[in-house]
């Protein structure tokens, strides 16, 4: 009855269960695209612009995104209250959470490969800096929407309107993630110096917020 | 404490005035910006009080959690909201003043944008209150407290960096200040920390008195008419 | 007010004033537990439970013996609910203290069993599935367990529908095995009949008093008290948040309310 164990066999369940009824997943990536299209109506592609816009409307597309898929994170354990049943078991509750926060990383990464070629099409994007750099970014970027967005809807669970409570409470708190993701992408797709600092402080957001969810989750959790 | 208190109001209302007059008619009219640079006088002062409130929010939050003492989500909700008054005087007065002499209505600065997202997490701090049950609002609000704290220096970081990048105007007081600026500056900073401690005070006053009848109301009902 | 055992307050107390009467330092000498039979007890002191400016518990204090079967009963809004979640430690007490066997509730968890009117289960999967995942939450990764429990509520470990599809009946049926599943002491179960066949309901009271023959302590919030005349050890009524009358037959108090 370890961490681990639990965590594993509980991100397995999820996965098993969102694979049996792909309604979700499906509606989620038409979603994504549909966000992917508007977007190119709205800032039109013209090129030595959209290199400088790219980096915000790529991110702010997967925020968008995000909040679709963070939104659903409960939704089963909501419906028969299955929470109380975790919460009555000697389980750790980060074991719950570690589950959920990893679940929705590999949903809006699979969004997000889904946005991101659609994105280089629409506006002819090639990365003029160090390409490697744009998978640490996605990954670290992605952690971070993702770590505080679980533990927000699971905050969320206990409020009346609960789909807008959720980017209310992200939205400021992801402020300087979201502007790190932002100016990284944007240099490293125009060349124009080093996002080495983004970077760093992109990693140093994730590993304190994760510190912190670790560290408050079961206080959120046993909180009726 | 309770007998305290109008004293400490009456003091706090004179010291208003005191640090009025000053900023208006005796403190000297600034150089290059004219009567405009009096704002300065209000907005620094409301900063440091919403600042103080914010940290005081913090400090409640951090108790609560720790010894689940109501009282400390009592002063948790008040210094929340004074300071999201005080907030708000800061970021109006910021704008007003930047208009006249630097012919724009915002930039990016490093104190003002860090201000603008701690208002916004206040803010959410509040509409979270407001939302969830009243057995869990303690608990859930103490933890969002503690994020927007450790989110604050980020938010510092990253817009501080943000402008080596992208230099804009500075929304400070640049060059030396008169002696009787200096005065009046640190009048208004005196007047409005203790403006802010009485608010919050009567606040927090009003808020365990709220309390305390929810409680007797409960407890003598008979048959429980919930909402 | 943090909710501290009883046992331990009232040594605390006792200690002081060992302590303030003695001069020179000396090792502390706690006092002897309370309960005469030294069994760790159920106990309930002083609870009040507000709920904004409703309060569903207003002063329930009670204690409970270990091995018996009680019966919660009372009208709506009477804090049967209420009082079964502060034992299993899913309800804070705004005052007052909770002790299951001489801990608190959440540190009770492998000896608490809980079942509630919503099934606790995944509608998506079977309920061999449901019950394998929840077995690891409690450190049991073989599946005899689960099968085991399955069948003694008189279902069956085969069935691959989903949970979602089964009757009322057998959803009940399924929670309560989930609760079943770590082999817990204390069992609380909030309204498990409602909405069941009668033949359901009348072998899940044989299970319930198997249960408490073989040791177990079972409680049990019903507003069908007549299905367990002859199985509960006691009922005890509730009334606007508070415990008015404890009688070891229901019949007795059909003419009360």
């Amino acid at each position: 009855m370890s961490l681990r164990s639990i965590t594993l066999a509980t991100l397995t369940k999820d996965i098993r269960l969102e694979w049996r009824s792909r309604d979700a997943i499906n509606s989620m990536l038409f979603f994504s695209l549909l966000v992917v299209v508007i977007f190119s109506f709205s800032f039109d592609p013209n090129a030595e612009e959209s290199r400088e816009i790219a980096g915000g409307l790529i991110w702010v597309a997967f925020l968008f995104a995000a909040i679709v898929a963070l939104n659903q994170t409960w939704a089963r354990e909501l419906r028969n209250q299955v929470l109380d049943a975790y919460r009555v078991s000697p389980a750790p509750a980060n074991a719950l959470f570690l589950a959920k926060a990893v679940g929705n990383f590999i949903l809006v990464t699979l969004l997000e490969a889904v946005m991101a070629p659609l994105f280089m099409v629409f506006y002819n994007l090639r990365a003029l800096g160090a390409a490697w750099q744009l998978l640490a970014i996605a990954i670290l970027g992605t952690w971070a929407l993702v770590v505080n967005g679980t533990f927000f809807a699971a905050m969320s669970l206990r409020t009346r309107s609960r789909e807008i409570m959720l980017p209310l409470l992200l939205f400021p708190i992801s402020i300087p993630a979201v502007q790190s993701m932002v100016e990284a992408t944007r240099i490293i797709l125009s060349g124009d110096g080093s996002a080495r600092f983004w970077v760093v402080l992109l990693l140093t957001y994730d590993v304190v917020f994760t510190t912190a969810c670790l560290g408050l989750f079961k206080t959120i959790l046993q909180a009726e | 404490m309770k007998k305290i208190f109008p004293i400490f109001a009456a003091l706090t209302a004179l010291l208003l005035a005191y640090g009025f007059y000053q900023a208006m008619w005796v403190a000297p009219t600034e150089r290059t910006m004219g009567d405009v640079q009096r704002i300065f006088y209000y907005h620094v002062p409301s900063a440091w009080t919403a600042f103080c409130l914010f940290f005081t929010n913090l400090i409640a939050s951090i108790v609560y959690l720790i010894r689940k003492n109501p009282k400390a989500d009592a002063l948790a909700v008040a210094s929340a909201e004074v300071g999201v008054v005080f907030c708000t005087i800061v970021l109006v007065t910021g704008p007003i003043w930047a208009r006249p002499v630097w012919g724009i209505w915002w930039t990016w600065d490093v104190r003002l944008t860090t201000t603008l997202v701690l208002w916004l997490i206040y803010v959410s701090y509040l509409v979270l209150r407001r939302f969830s049950d009243t057995a869990q609002t303690p608990v859930l609000a103490a933890v969002l407290a503690i994020f927007g704290a450790l989110d604050v220096p980020l938010v510092y970081f990253s817009i501080w960096f943000f402008r080596t990048q992208h230099p804009q105007p500075v929304m400070g007081n640049g060059g030396s200040l008169d002696p009787r600026m200096l005065h009046a500056f640190l009048i208004n900073l005196l007047a409005f920390s203790c403006f802010g401690a009485v608010v919050c005070w009567w606040r927090y006053g009003l808020e365990r008195e709220q309390r305390e009848v929810e409680e007797l109301e409960a407890l003598e009902s008979l048959h429980g008419v919930s909402r | 007010m943090y909710p501290v055992a009883y046992p331990t307050a009232l040594c605390k107390s006792q200690t002081k004033c060992i302590q303030s009467q003695s001069r020179l330092r000396q090792p502390l000498k706690l006092p002897a537990p309370v309960s005469d039979a030294n069994i760790p007890q159920i106990i309930v002191s002083n609870l009040i439970k507000q709920f904004g400016r409703f309060a569903a518990l207003r002063g329930v204090s009670a204690e409970f013996t270990p091995g018996k079967f009680y019966v919660i009963l009372g009208d709506n809004g009477a804090g049967k609910t209420t009082l079964l979640r502060a034992l299993a430690g899913l309800a804070h007490p705004t005052r007052g203290t909770v002790s299951i066997l001489g801990k608190r509730p959440q540190q009770a968890c492998r000896e608490i069993g809980y079942m509630a009117h919503p099934s606790l289960l995944y509608d998506e999967m079977s309920g061999m599935e449901n019950l394998r995942y929840f077995a690891q939450l409690y450190g049991i990764s073989n599946d005899r367990r689960c099968e085991e429990v399955i069948r003694s509520v008189r279902l069956d470990p085969e069935l691959t529908r989903p949970v979602g599809q089964y009757s009322q009946g057998m959803r009940q049926r399924m929670s309560l095995a989930r609760a079943l599943l770590h082999d817990p002491e204390v069992l609380l179960l909030d309204e498990p009949f409602s909405n069941v066949d009668v033949q359901s309901a009348r072998e899940m009271v044989g299970l319930l008093k198997n249960m408490r023959d073989g040791g177990k302590t079972v409680f049990v919030v019903t507003h069908q008290a007549l299905l367990l005349e002859g199985a509960a050890d006691e009922f005890v009524w509730m009334q606007s948040g508070q415990i008015v009358s404890r009688t070891p037959h229901f019949a007795s108090e059909a003419g009360m309310q």
